[in-house]
């Protein structure tokens, strides 16, 4: 004999106390991307329209910039907050398009490690970046390095 | 002349004109088709006829075995909800003088609930979530004897939106999170948890706000705007859902 549900029984089993990673992961993208409207076209702005403009940038532009903790710290934060961004976009995506199961395991898997291995390469050039490694021939440095 | 005297009567009224339009309706029968195939009519209609007029002078007219479900054939009882030209509306909502005549008129189930017989889908998930949030009044307080529960116009106002809503599951079945993840509580469901949520008789805000602070609750919602859209009541669905949405960040209604 089957029995009757209670009426106010739940009918999915009730969420699992904790963070919800679902609602920090929407708040996360309204955050960042208030905060990515500045850094982006700050960044623009000084890349592309302050004093030479887009004619000055070249190796040592970049390099320039990189010496300094400021444009570090801003190009880093860029980086972390765009490509998790981006990701967590990707994925909400990968949500809409795929059923549960292998593939969409499979895609959600790769955006985790395409933003992983970029976030930490990134990081890693910005802040080991540096112009003139030592003991490089002569012939490779850029010129303004010092000669040795 | 007398001004008074009536000028020429109108001359006889010109008959009413119809028209002649062609409904491209998605039929399914589950004992014959293993797919579902699009099959023409050509019904004689005026223009301030209705889609759902169209369905039954097919039905009554010229093949008895398309299925369709309706009732009140006023809008209210919200059984008619499908896709009519892409877009999910009321038959007995949508005029013929409202549509491009010139091209065949594409009639066919709502989306995203198990097809079940031509226009007819199973609307069980859909219901399922409904009652999930928790649709009635749950009140901690007892009126006083022989009085109801006193709310203020302005407390009214805040949720009279969401009250409007008649069930008929067009704005969850045109959700495109709801298409291809069932597991979505939908618009519907939270436009009516918004509706408890933001009264001020009933006690378990917190509750439906846990409920659906859920992996597949609010924060699936995408803001497409399609259940607005898709509304034939005309409520605001997006924004009850960013209402909830803000209520659920505040813990509170």
């Amino acid at each position: 004999m089957s029995v009757i549900e209670a009426p106010r029984s739940q009918a999915r089993p009730a969420r699992k106390r904790g963070v919800n990673l679902e609602k920090w992961g929407w708040i996360y993208m309204r955050a960042s991307g208030v905060v990515l409207l500045v850094l982006i076209f700050g960044h623009l702005f000084v890349n592309l329209l302050v004093g030479e403009g887009v004619k000055a940038i070249d190796f040592g532009f970049v390099g320039g910039k990189w010496a300094d903790p400021f444009w570090q710290w801003w190009d880093v934060l860029m980086l972390w907050l765009a490509l998790i961004h981006g990701a967590n976009g990707m994925r909400t995506i990968v949500n809409d398009y795929t059923n549960p199961g292998t593939t969409q395991k499979l895609l959600k898997g790769s955006l985790l490690v395409a933003a992983v291995v970029l976030i930490v390469l990134g990081t890693l050039v910005v802040f080991t970046f540096d112009p003139c490694p030592a003991g490089s021939p002569a012939d490779l440095l850029p010129s303004f390095c010092p000669a040795v | 002349m007398s001004s008074a005297t009536l000028e020429q009567p109108p001359a006889a009224e010109a008959a009413i004109q119809s028209f002649t339009v062609t409904f491209l309706i998605r039929r399914f029968d589950p004992d014959v088709d293993t797919e579902p195939r699009w099959q023409d009519f050509d019904v004689e209609m005026y223009a301030t006829d209705r889609v759902l007029d169209a369905l039954h002078k097919i039905k009554w007219e010229q093949d008895g075995s398309l299925t369709f479900r309706r009732s009140c054939a006023h809008g209210i009882c919200g059984s008619d909800a499908m896709r009519i030209n892409g877009r999910n509306r009321l038959a007995c909502k949508t005029l013929i003088k409202d549509l491009d005549i010139s091209k065949p008129i594409y009639v066919e189930a709502i989306k995203g609930l198990p097809l079940e017989k031509d226009l007819i889908v199973d609307m069980e998930p859909f219901f399922a979530s409904y009652r999930e949030v928790q649709p009635f009044l749950i009140a901690n307080s007892t009126p006083e004897a022989g009085k109801e529960r006193v709310q203020s116009i302005a407390k009214r106002e805040i949720f009279d939106d969401t009250t409007k809503c008649i069930l008929c599951a067009a704005c969850t079945s045109s959700c495109p999170v709801f298409w291809t993840d069932g597991q979505y509580f939908g618009p519907a469901a939270i436009v009516n948890a918004h509706r408890f949520i933001f009264d001020d008789r009933d006690d378990a805000a917190s509750v439906r706000l846990d409920i659906l602070n859920d992996k597949e609750g609010v924060w699936r919602c995408r803001t497409t705007f399609n259940c607005t859209d898709a509304c034939p009541r005309g409520i605001e669905v997006t924004k009850a859902i960013a209402e909830v949405k803000q209520a659920i960040m505040r813990g509170k209604p």
